[in-house]
């Protein structure tokens, strides 16, 4: 043992053998600054915050479909709200606006992006760990945090949050206007600012590590496109989050200390407030500048954690790694200039408008380019068709069915009809809410042997699969309709406006497709739980995959490596790849070759 | 009683689960293949769902299109809608077309190359000459979808005030919604809430003389024919003045002023008499008779048989009665508009009702 810490020490200045101590319980488990415990941390966490989510779902499609029905359910989640069994209205807005935080915030950026950064960057680019363990682990309590305060205002006495969760004011500043914009509203701002601490935390130690731990022979065009896209996103994070952060601050200051930012010429209650001169239009600014962004943190890295499970899976190098590199830095970039198309009819100046059609409708380029290059790695491969692969192929389906209406939203004009109706609530939960809901699916399938040793339950995957995959478009398809109808989102009932009793059976069908997607998550949680106790041994590398992480031992051990940190010859996407007189694989009946592995005698490396 | 149902289910359910499973492991050929990772057997079974999931998305399209189309929107009632609506049927053909394509593309590869044994995938890495034109192809169509649809927001969004145009503010506050008319001069009085007061539910400033003639209403009348340009205020929260048989939106933002014009080409008479508006309104009323039999049953008051008229809706999260705030719209004949404006009472009026 002793020779080998040493020579640890000696082969990597940052480790010092410290893994060798025992480790109580609460180091190991709780305040563990090791980074794959720290994802599984994340994983837990996430999920918990999802189920509460889709139990929100759950009940606001119950309101939905029979409006006029008293439901028992309400009164049991509900409490006072549901009283009698009927939904109070003003508790409807507060289901859509925390089951929209939740969703975004705390199950699709740190429950995916958190547990996958976390698990993957040290182990992909061959480090030990993180750049700093604690601030890791810093950055995960802020998140738990967050979440305990979130869940905190679910229960206080007028309500939480239920301004949406896009908190416009005056809405979400004026308790007379709404009672969730009272002591709901601060705990949501307080719990925001903490996530927006932590996310900030984690995503800064995200890009020291890849800049500066890659391990010998890793180059940036070596990394696999998971890094890639975990990189490219937590830069993205740390350019636009801190600005949710200032219009935050400026919001609690408007609301306890009597600034005007955003409130101006007011008369609620039967009184003229004092507030002078500020606007909304600024709000709304603040937050899309973070808010549109933040669809592609939720996005990009399932789209990296796709293309390394579809590429493996075909036992194929992905199709254009270049375009996918780039595609990636495209899109982060046109991101963070697009958000005005959230605003077309927001009353900002009309010209603003045409600049974000412009820059809106550009990002369906690389988007396009990565569907395109998804479907030719598919071709001609030898599909291997794990329940990973199958999230994976969902996604693209959705990327694609949910991204081709976004030309629809990003033009402006024809924006003005669909705008806020239900046309945008099926174009946004296709192409960032399930698709990245897959993207998460797909990695705990694929990674759950890394992250417990054993393996999940591939036929328990299929059912969950192809259940949530017809069910998801089963509620997602018609949405398209009725908002194209033109039934406005966030509406507790449509049965004040007699123009809409025809659309009652079409929700109806939403409402029952998304019941049984949700209890079909039952599946997956049950699959989760009991492969982590009685899973499957797993081997070293199941998936028969090129990426280091698959070099490590099953057992976890702080550092990743036992010995020497494995150095890099090749990109990770050498799969079928056939040797020079093309009679067999680079290793003779082996189809795929490790990154780990040098190049073998006449073997050109691919010059992507 | 009911927790413990619930709980039932969730019990029962698990065990379902628990079974099925254990048949899938039954089922397995060899019974020894226990790696959980996919092999021949789940390849085939896998790829051909696969194709089966495209046909069921392909009829879920068409079975959709068939049955929901009729719920969608009557024909465009201004004159702008029009274009409105001829750009949107161009992106929905585009869209179709790209996504039937796309789909096919997507599952049919699953199934065709599902893995085996023997097969080799091939080493496929790059192709410029491909990637090229996957690029090239979006950008000139959205370059041309892109210049279609600015021309249309631009001209949309300019509004100009001429001789002739209808000038009305419409002003929205927690859940109602109000109009005013600028009445003979054509120009609105200056407003802000700090004038509201008693019967001056709008704040309007009575001490300028623009304000005298104006005609503040409880209802949204608009001449067919006659360019409408709507001056928009709030006076507590955001909300969203929503025409959609107009294809107009615009949102109402207190401290500030925002504006959208229209020029209605179709009156409610005639809207009424539209084919698709009958059978809309003829399925809504079977909806309504047979819900009122169920409702007459068990006592209630019964539902009214609904008439067409367009609507005025708040499309912006505004509080617990957001989903009941709306104000009927009518278009008529300018001699109809006419003759009923000058029945209506003007702010000087109502202010002085001696005078």
């Amino acid at each position: 043992m002793s020779t080998e810490a040493h020579v640890h020490a000696v082969d990597h200045h940052d480790d010092h053998g410290h893994h060798h101590h025992k480790q109580t319980f609460i180091d190991k488990y709780i305040f563990s600054t090791d980074h794959k415990m720290i994802s599984k941390q994340y994983l837990i966490t996430g999920l918990f915050m999802g189920i509460i989510g889709i139990l929100m779902s759950v009940l606001f499609r119950l309101q939905l479909a029979w409006p006029d029905k008293q439901f028992t359910a309400y009164e049991i989640f509900l409490g006072k709200f549901g009283a009698d069994g009927i939904m109070d209205p003003n508790i409807y807005l507060a289901l859509v606006t925390i089951h929209g935080t939740i969703m975004v915030f705390f199950v699709l950026t740190a429950g995916l992006s958190g547990t996958f950064s976390n698990l993957l960057i040290p182990l992909q680019i061959g480090a030990r760990d993180m750049a700093s363990g604690l601030m890791n682990m810093f950055s995960y309590w802020l998140f738990f945090i967050s979440s305990v305060i979130m869940l905190m205002s679910l229960f206080v006495e007028a309500g939480p949050a239920s301004a949406g969760w896009t908190i416009y004011p005056p809405l979400s500043a004026l308790p007379q206007a709404i009672p969730g914009s009272g002591a709901g509203m601060t705990l949501w701002l307080v719990s925001m600012a903490i996530f927006i601490a932590s996310s900030l935390l984690g995503s800064l130690n995200f890009i020291v590590t890849v800049i500066n731990l890659r391990t010998k022979g890793m180059s940036m065009t070596r990394l696999p496109l998971t890094i890639w896209a975990f990189f490219v996103t937590a830069i993205i994070g740390v350019v636009s989050f801190p600005v949710l952060l200032s219009a935050a601050l400026m919001l609690i200051m408007d609301r306890s200390f009597g600034t005007s930012f955003f409130l101006s010429d007011i008369y609620i209650a039967g009184e003229v407030l004092h507030n002078q001169g500020g606007s909304p239009v600024l709000f709304e600014h603040l937050f899309w500048f973070l808010g549109h962004p933040e669809v592609y943190i939720v996005i990009l890295p399932a789209l990296g954690i796709t293309s390394e499970i579809i590429a493996t899976n075909s036992r194929k190098p992905i199709f254009g790694y270049r375009a996918m590199v780039a595609s990636i830095l495209a899109i982060a970039f046109l991101s963070t200039i697009v958000w005005g198309h959230h605003m077309f009819v927001s009353g900002m100046n009309p010209f603003l408008g045409s600049v974000f059609t412009f820059t809106t409708l550009l990002i369906a380029i690389p988007s396009a380019v990565k569907a395109f290059n998804y479907i030719t790695t598919l071709w001609k491969g030898n599909l291997q068709l794990n329940p990973a692969m199958l999230f994976s192929i969902g996604l693209v389906s959705t990327f694609i069915s949910g991204g081709l209406t976004g030309i629809i939203l990003g033009d402006s004009a024809l924006d003005i009809n669909v705008h806020d109706t239900y046309f945008v609530v099926a174009h946004f939960h296709l192409v960032m809410g399930i698709s990245a809901l897959y993207g998460l699916f797909a990695g705990v399938y694929h990674w759950f042997p890394k992250m417990f040793g054993r393996m999940m339950n591939k036929n328990l995957g299929y059912i969950h699969f192809w259940v949530t995959v017809v069910g998801s478009y089963g509620i997602f398809f018609p949405m398209h309709f009725i908002g194209m109808a033109g039934l406005p989102r966030r509406y507790y009932t449509n049965t004040a406006f007699p123009y809409f009793d025809d659309l009652a059976d079409i929700n109806v069908v939403i409402s029952i497709f998304a019941f049984i997607t949700a209890a079909v998550q039952l599946v997956f949680l049950y699959n989760f739980i009991a492969s982590i106790f009685y899973g499957k041994k797993a081997p070293k590398n199941p998936w028969k995959s090129n990426t280091l992480e698959w070099t490590t031992e099953v057992k976890h051990i702080h550092g990743n490596w036992e010995g020497e940190i494995p150095h890099v010859y090749r990109w990770p996407y050498d799969y079928s790849k056939l040797n020079k007189d093309e009679s067999d694989y680079v290793i003779a009946g082996q189809d795929f070759v490790p990154q780990n592995v040098p190049l073998q005698e006449h073997e050109e490396e691919m010059n992507h | 009683m009911t927790v413990f149902l619930v709980l039932a289910v969730i019990i029962l359910f698990a065990v379902a689960m628990w079974q099925m499973s254990k048949i899938f492991k039954l089922s397995q050929v060899k019974p020894k293949d226990d790696s959980q990772v996919a092999n021949d057997n789940d390849n085939r079974i896998q790829g051909k769902l696969m194709l089966g999931f495209l046909v069921f998305f392909y009829i879920f399209l068409i079975v959709g299109f068939w049955k929901w189309t009729k719920v969608l929107l009557p024909q465009a009632a201004s004159e702008h809608g029009t274009d409105i609506d001829q750009l949107m049927l161009i992106s929905m053909i585009l869209i179709f077309v790209v996504l039937i394509i796309t789909q096919f593309l997507l599952h049919y590869f699953a199934f065709k190359y599902h893995g085996k044994k023997e097969q080799k995938a091939v080493f496929y890495a790059d192709n410029d000459k491909l990637e090229f034109i996957w690029t090239i192809i979006p950008v000139i169509v959205l370059a041309a979808l892109i210049i279609y649809g600015l021309f249309t927001w631009t001209a949309i969004m300019n509004i100009e005030e001429d001789d002739d145009s209808l000038i009305v503010e419409l002003y929205a506050k927690q859940f109602i919604w109000e109009a005013r008319y600028a009445g003979e001069d054509n120009t609105l009085g200056k407003a802000n809430v700090r004038f509201i007061e008693g019967v001056n539910t709008i704040g309007i400033d009575a001490s300028d003389p623009y304000s005298a003639d104006d005609v503040p209403a409880r209802e949204l009348r608009l001449p067919v024919g006659r360019k409408v340009i709507f001056k928009m205020r709030s006076q507590d929260v955001l909300h969203s003045a929503f025409m959609p048989h107009f294809r107009a939106q615009m949102n109402t933002v207190p401290g500030m002023i925002t504006q959208f014009a229209f020029t209605p080409s179709i009156t409610t008479e005639e809207m009424r008499q539209d084919e698709e508006v009958i059978k809309k309104v003829a399925t809504i009323n079977q909806i309504r008779r047979e819900k009122s039999l169920d409702l007459a049953a068990r006592g209630e008051e019964t539902l009214e048989p609904y008439e067409f008229d367009f609507l005025l809706l708040c499309n912006k999260i505004c509080g617990a009665s957001h989903y009941n705030m709306q104000m009927k719209i009518i278009v008529e004949t300018q001699e109809d508009f006419d003759a009923w404006i000058a029945e209506q009472t003007t702010f000087s009026q109502t202010m002085n009702p001696l005078d």
